[in-house]
């Protein structure tokens, strides 16, 4: 019996990247199962059960980061879907300083993330900031941005959207320019107006567009690290940590097991959210 | 997130195993050049950290080159949990340098010093190094080591011009403290400065006050180690945090002490815009090369406690210098720490890297350019009234204290909280590092 296709390669080109896939991160994936439950210090570990996730989801200066984390994600995503999706319909149009606006919004992406923390917590200083030195020309007194446990995590997210909005929107900008024109041509036969351009085609046809977002942006959001370290490092206190923030400092402190089960709970968060939003997400796409 | 961590986690191990091979390779080098034959001359070698500022061990080391013929080889290690880690890894495999620096204290007793070290117990020169320091370099009541610097102290580093011009005097007692900071603020100045952005600042004022502690509570140490006590239902203990949060609940701190940084808390005390700023004395190179001219106008006192009687300093010992047990070279060796902590030896040491506090060794005269702020503790290391940080008696440490003594010293939390909250965060660190009684 002869074969219906004739493969050309042989399944064994595939064996570097799935040794490099198996080494690097299915048997990490795998030990860190293993260790999240001992006392570890690297050289040497201890079975200790559920210890650890219990000592993690008890201990207040640890399991804060679950709400922080959730509330974090929530505000970045839905003011990135929000603010993409707005700016994503202003530069679909067709401008003269289209390519300039763009690229202006775009830039921000392009920062280090580090670099992007350490500026907007020089800016965000009570006293000397620049933001609060403008609000004192004009007679406000700004808030201490960083400083006041309430609104900390609010200032950190909202850099996040700063720096975020502009690959949302580009996102944006791609689902809405694939919309057929001839769903235009029909509503102006019909008469509609641009609030019905924008409400009846464009934010239904970019759906797919704006699922991509809310999923980008939400597991962006849980898993967020970078940014929170430049700017607060997780205070005042503990009120800007994030879990990975919480994860990063039980590693600093040694304790390897501990750090770990994070790991291993900020999986099973990602993925308990992530996965359910996504299923959601989808059913409500439409064909174009 | 999790798949970008177990790698990163994989290469460092990788990395870290290739450091280790790095360094086997570089000591069997050294080791076949050990001897020259033809001077006689002998080769020490000695693991240092790499974060240490080497010009003054350099500097006794060309002397000891000089006057034994006992060249000394360097060779560095990352510091923190890492070089921790390089240390145990060669000490394990019977790799380690003829000499190694290291900290002191429970870090130090941690290396199971009886197998891997020298006793140096009945050599004459270590009778000279100071209590404090010999206890935190001993294991079992046995010597092992010699301090490689000086001393540190923990206290209120204070701005004297600002002291002159409202008539005030340097306070022996926490009332007498707040009294003055009290003036202070009504002439219309930052009492104390608060730099809580670099949360590890905040934990300045629970740190230095362990004198006081032990004052009221002489085995609050081990009771602490053993699990005995907790810092929440110890009253001395718990003064500490109650210390840090009246600070803040007086109003004495600066407006944007949580937006100020380390940096810019030592601008403050040296330009006068603050009188007070509860510091280690390792700030003190820092302000030398910021502020020199201002240098003289800062000062320093212990963190007063209840009376006046029990005035004392909270001291952070140096860390040590230990010689391998299995050197070749033990005669040299010795002759080597010996120098050390000679004054010829200290001398030369403090003549690139003007010392931070009070030398460690008994007898030593210090040179009269030495800042003003290590003067005044002169006073307390020659009357005894010093102890060492609760950091260098017991290895039951917290993490979290930087974070907790930020909540306390800012009001979000009461200072019975945070020690409770520190006291679950002690106990977390315990189980992880599989301490007895935990």
């Amino acid at each position: 019996m002869t074969k219906l296709t004739n493969r050309s390669y042989t399944y064994y080109f595939l064996l570097p990247a799935g040794i490099i896939y198996f080494v690097f991160f299915l048997l990490p994936t795998i030990m860190s199962f293993f260790f999240s439950m001992t006392w570890w210090t690297l050289t040497d570990w201890k079975f200790i059960g559920l210890e650890n996730f219990i000592t993690f989801l008890t201990e207040p200066s640890l399991n804060i980061g679950f709400k922080n984390t959730i509330i974090y994600a929530i505000v970045t995503c839905s003011l990135k879907v929000i603010l993409g999706l707005l700016l994503g319909v202003f530069l679909s149009q067709k401008l003269k300083t289209i390519g300039f606006v763009r690229s202006m919004v775009f830039f921000p992406t392009l920062l280090s993330t580090i670099a992007v923390g350490m500026a907007f917590a020089m800016m965000m200083h009570p006293t000397q900031g620049l933001i609060n030195t403008s609000l004192k020309i004009v007679g406000i007194a700004g808030p201490d941005w960083l400083g006041d446990t309430t609104i900390a995590l609010l200032s950190v997210a909202l850099v996040d959207v700063w720096k975020g909005v502009g690959m949302a929107t580009v996102i944006f900008i791609a689902g809405i320019m694939s919309i057929p024109e001839d769903y235009y041509e029909a509503l102006a036969i019909d008469g509609g107006n641009s609030f019905h351009k924008f409400w009846n085609i464009i934010v239904p046809l970019s759906r797919p567009a704006m699922n991509s977002v809310i999923i980008l942006a939400f597991i962006g959001g849980l898993r967020s690290f970078d940014l929170v370290w430049a700017m607060t490092k997780g205070g005042p206190g503990f009120s800007t940590d994030l879990i990975a923030s919480i994860i990063y400092k039980q590693y600093q402190g040694g304790f390897y097991g501990l750090s770990t089960a994070g790991n291993v709970i900020l999986f099973i968060v990602v993925s308990a959210l992530a996965f359910p939003l996504y299923a959601f997400l989808n059913k409500k796409e439409v064909d174009l | 997130m999790k798949a970008k961590k177990k790698i990163f986690a994989v290469l460092s191990s990788a990395a870290l195993f290739a450091g280790i091979m790095a360094g086997c390779s570089s000591n069997s080098d050294s080791a076949s050049g050990d001897k020259d034959e033809d001077s006689g001359q002998v080769t020490l070698t000695i693991l240092v950290d790499n974060q240490t500022n080497l010009d003054g061990m350099k500097a006794v080391t060309d002397a000891i080159e000089e006057k034994y013929d006992i060249k000394t080889e360097y060779e560095l290690r990352p510091g923190g949990g890492e070089g921790d880690n390089l240390v145990k890894t060669r000490l394990a495999t019977g790799d380690m340098t003829d000499l190694m620096a290291y900290n002191s204290g429970s870090l130090f007793q941690a290396l199971n010093p009886e197998k891997n070290f020298l006793d140096i117990t009945d050599e004459a020169f270590v009778e000279t190094i100071m209590d404090d320091a010999k206890d935190a370099l001993s294991s079992n009541g046995k010597v092992y080591g010699i301090p490689s610097t000086s001393f540190m102290a923990g206290g209120w580093f204070y701005n004297k011009k600002i002291y002159e011009e409202l008539g005030l005097s340097v306070p022996k007692t926490w009332v007498e403290l707040m009294a003055n900071n009290e003036k202070i603020k009504e002439a219309g100045k930052t009492a104390v400065i608060g730099s809580y952005k670099d949360s590890w600042t905040a934990q300045v004022i629970v740190l230095a006050d362990n004198y006081n502690v032990l004052q009221q509570h002489p085995n609050f140490a081990d009771d602490f180690t053993g699990n005995k006590a907790k810092i929440a239902d110890t009253p001395g203990a718990l003064r500490s945090f109650e210390k840090l949060a009246e600070v803040f609940d007086a109003g004495y701190l600066n407006e944007d002490f949580l937006a100020t940084g380390y940096e810019a808390g030592l601008k403050m005390l040296a330009e006068g815009q603050g009188a007070h700023y509860p510091m280690l004395s390792f700030a003190l190179p820092m302000l030398e090369a910021n502020y020199s001219e201002e240098l003289d106008n800062i000062g320093f006192f212990p963190q007063p406690g209840e009376s006046a009687d029990e005035n004392g300093v909270t001291v952070w010992v140096p860390g040590g210098i230990y010689i391998n047990k299995n050197t070749e070279h033990a005669e040299e060796a010795k002759k080597w720490v010996e120098f050390f902590v000679s004054q010829e030896g200290i001398d030369l040491h403090n003549s690139k890297i003007k010392p931070q506090g009070p030398p460690a060794v008994k007898g030593v005269e210090l040179s009269d350019d030495v800042y003003g702020a290590v003067k005044d503790m002169l006073p307390f290391f020659e009357s005894g009234k010093t102890a060492p940080a609760l950091e260098f008696l017991s290895p039951v440490k917290g993490p979290n204290l930087p974070q907790i003594a930020v909540e306390v010293g800012s009001g979000i939390s009461k200072a019975k909280d945070g020690a409770e909250l520190y006291d679950k965060d002690v106990e977390k660190q315990a189980k992880q590092l599989g301490l007895e009684g935990w």
